[in-house]
């Protein structure tokens, strides 16, 4: 490493313990900007001579990032950026941080993942899922499924595990008809691991005509795209890999939706050399992946922490959570996007019957959406006011990203 | 109304359906229940025909690319200028809103509209992004305007529409206007469930639909209070 990357490593790892001593965050991020400022290549430095993957998406990377690491430590130390930092700054923090490691593992932000590709020249890239998520600031979705594919066909020599149940993945995935014959598209494995939200995904982004769908198969009306058949399937609460063999996955993480995530993380281990019979035991160690899926006593109430970030994420929450009282916290800050209409696409339905409170800073808008939606709750003011409002037992509770941070601030940082 | 129920069309919500649109047929139709009418709430997608007689049309924002396609099978298929000629309502919102007018902007090309209103939209120089609020038209007896926008088109009104509301935070059309309506047609770039900002709009629409001029009130306690709490955070954006 040059002296000047060497010097930038340090002072990023100084940072990053002087912000968590001094009790002003993490350090997940503070580091990394540090670092970057004295050695713009700082990342591309810390990256060499690691086999890495990268895992970007809408939803579930973090816990599949989380997942796939574990599944990688059989080989050796993996590096990774476990609070769900997602940018540069975190992945070069995190990297600096974790010092000489054989592997590393890391969560993308969708919209970074170009210049991640360049900067840390992975070995694998996981594509998970693209849908609306604040779309007030983010990239619209056919956007975005461009950015990805014009990324990777730069880096043909990436291995690419991608989601054969989400037509805009696997259009990034391919590359386009006019790729250059001469340089040998990627290699592509895919994965399927049952996907609730189609509705951004109804119009080609090849040619603009409609997919139909007829069970899991999806194919575009007007040109050659369709669903790949995939190498790796879930199945009951197991994972066939490609050579059809079945693992049962025995998760601390509820839902349906982390045995797809467990799904990913082999796919994603298996490109590394890693075994699915010798990674599978270590999927069942992670017990929550920052603050999610955690679980707090407090005052005799049982309270575990769901995030849930736009409307997909929630149908996946609704799909993890006990039938007990729930109670939902909704802000809409700069990190939530600042518009709540998507509060309309989710569907609360699977609320009713359960005592429903709701809170944040955008509660109102919250309640409007409940009402339409003939889910009858009650406004609470703070998180300490909800814990008073339900019974003794199982307290669920769901939150998008800043009202999820708030509240797990108020239990002390639960990891 | 033209049957015994009061039918709402949700149009292409396969392509149409940014952001929470489904939330302004919810709202059209609940309201419409608790005032005793019987409503049907269909869904037409773009490779189905629409019908021409329902009561109220709906369509939602969308991308430059589902918007170039909807209005396109919306001018193949006709029902819905047919409906128009039969005086039923229509809804538009944001990418929905544009296509009903003469032309507009998708990934830069110009696309023939509807031609149902008359205005044309363009490219803004910026996307405008945020709360928007104005004062609505006198005449549709309408308090103030309240919605968040997010697009980068600007609409031109001609001669022949009204603006829904006079700007006083935001982008709208222009800066200045925001929306259109003319005769039983209104259009807005108050994106997504825009009635649930706005429960005198949706009740603007039934009327328009049943003809009936007084309809009872209903409990809009939540309503009311999201909209107090959004007049006072636009106020405090505006004093920053």
């Amino acid at each position: 490493m040059p002296l000047r990357a060497k010097v930038a490593s340090s002072v990023s790892r100084t940072a990053a313990a002087l912000s968590r001593a001094a009790g002003r965050g993490d350090g997940s991020v503070i580091g990394g900007w540090i670092g970057l400022k004295i050695d713009p290549d700082l990342l591309a430095h810390l990256s060499a001579g690691r086999a890495i993957a990268l895992i970007s998406g809408t939803n579930g990377k973090t816990t599949t990032t989380r997942l796939t690491a574990a599944a990688v430590g059989v080989l050796g130390r993996v590096a990774t950026n476990s609070f769900g930092a997602n940018m540069p700054t975190g992945h070069t923090s995190a990297l600096a941080k974790a010092g000489s490691t054989p592997y590393a593992v890391l969560e993308v932000d969708e919209h970074y993942l170009a210049q991640v590709l360049d900067a840390t020249e992975p070995h694998v890239v996981a594509l998970l899922n693209l849908s609306r998520d604040q779309l007030d600031r983010a990239k619209e979705v056919a956007m975005m499924a461009q950015l990805w594919r014009a990324a990777l066909v730069r880096h043909t020599d990436v291995r690419i595990v991608a989601n054969a149940d989400d037509p805009m993945v696997v259009w990034a995935a391919t590359p386009p008809p006019n790729h250059d014959h001469r340089i040998a598209p990627p290699h592509v494995t895919w994965f399927s691991a049952g996907q609730r939200w189609h509705d951004d995904s109804w119009v080609c982004p090849e040619c603009g005509s409609t997919i139909q769908r007829s069970g899991e198969q999806w194919w575009c009306s007007g040109c050659p795209l369709r669903r790949p058949e995939p190498q790796w399937t879930v199945e009951d609460d197991g994972v066939v890999d490609p050579t059809g063999a079945w693992h049962k996955v025995k998760l601390q993480l509820p839902g349906k939706v982390n045995v797809g995530n467990a799904a990913t993380a082999l796919a994603v281990a298996a490109e590394f050399g890693v075994r699915p019979v010798d990674a599978v035991l270590q999927l069942g160690t992670v017990s929550s992946v920052a603050g999610r899926y955690a679980q707090v006593d407090r005052d005799g109430r049982n309270i575990r922490l769901l995030l849930a970030k736009n409307p997909a994420s929630w149908l996946e929450a609704f799909d993890m959570a006990d039938v007990a009282p729930t109670l939902l916290s909704i802000n809409a800050r700069d990190p939530d996007g600042l518009d709540t209409s998507w509060l309309f696409d989710v569907d609360f339905a699977p609320l009713r019957g359960r005592q429903v409170l709701i809170t944040g800073d955008r509660a109102y808008d919250l309640a409007v959406r409940l009402e339409v939606n003939d889910v009858p709750f009650q406004h609470v003011r703070t998180f300490d006011d909800a814990v008073r409002s339900v019974p003794p037992g199982r307290l669920e509770v769901i939150a998008n990203y800043t009202a999820f941070q708030d509240i797990r601030a108020e239990l002390d940082r639960v990891n | 109304m033209s049957t015994e129920s009061l039918r709402i069309v949700w149009i292409y919500p396969d392509l149409l359906s940014t952001y929470g649109d489904r939330g302004n047929a919810l709202i059209l139709a609940r309201r419409a229940r608790q005032r005793g009418f019987p409503v049907e709430v269909l869904e037409v997608r773009s490779d189905q025909r629409l019908p021409s007689t329902a009561d109220i049309y709906l369509i939602g924002g969308g991308e430059d690319g589902p918007q170039a396609l909807g209005a396109q099978r919306l001018l193949a298929d006709g029902g819905l200028h047919r409906a128009v000629a039969q005086g039923s309502v229509v809804f538009g919102v944001c990418a929905g809103y544009q296509l009903l007018g003469r032309s507009f902007f998708a990934k830069g090309t110009l696309c023939a509209g509807l031609e149902l209103l008359d205005f044309s939209s363009d490219r803004g120089p910026t996307r405008a992004v945020g709360e928007l609020a104005g004062e609505v038209d006198p005449r549709l007896g309408v308090p103030a305007l309240t919605g968040f926008e997010n697009h980068g088109g600007r609409t031109h009104l001609g001669p022949g529409v009204s603006p829904l509301a006079r700007v006083t935070a935001g982008v709208g059309n222009d800066g200045a206007t925001e929306g259109a309506w003319r005769g039983n047609l209104l259009g807005t770039y108050s994106h997504g469930p825009a009635l649930a900002r706005n429960p005198a709009l949706a009740d603007l629409l039934l009327r328009w639909a049943t003809g009936v001029h007084q309809l009872p009130p209903l409990d809009d306690t939540w309503s009311d209070r999201l909209r107090a709490e959004r007049r006072a955070a636009v106020a405090a954006a505006t004093r920053a």
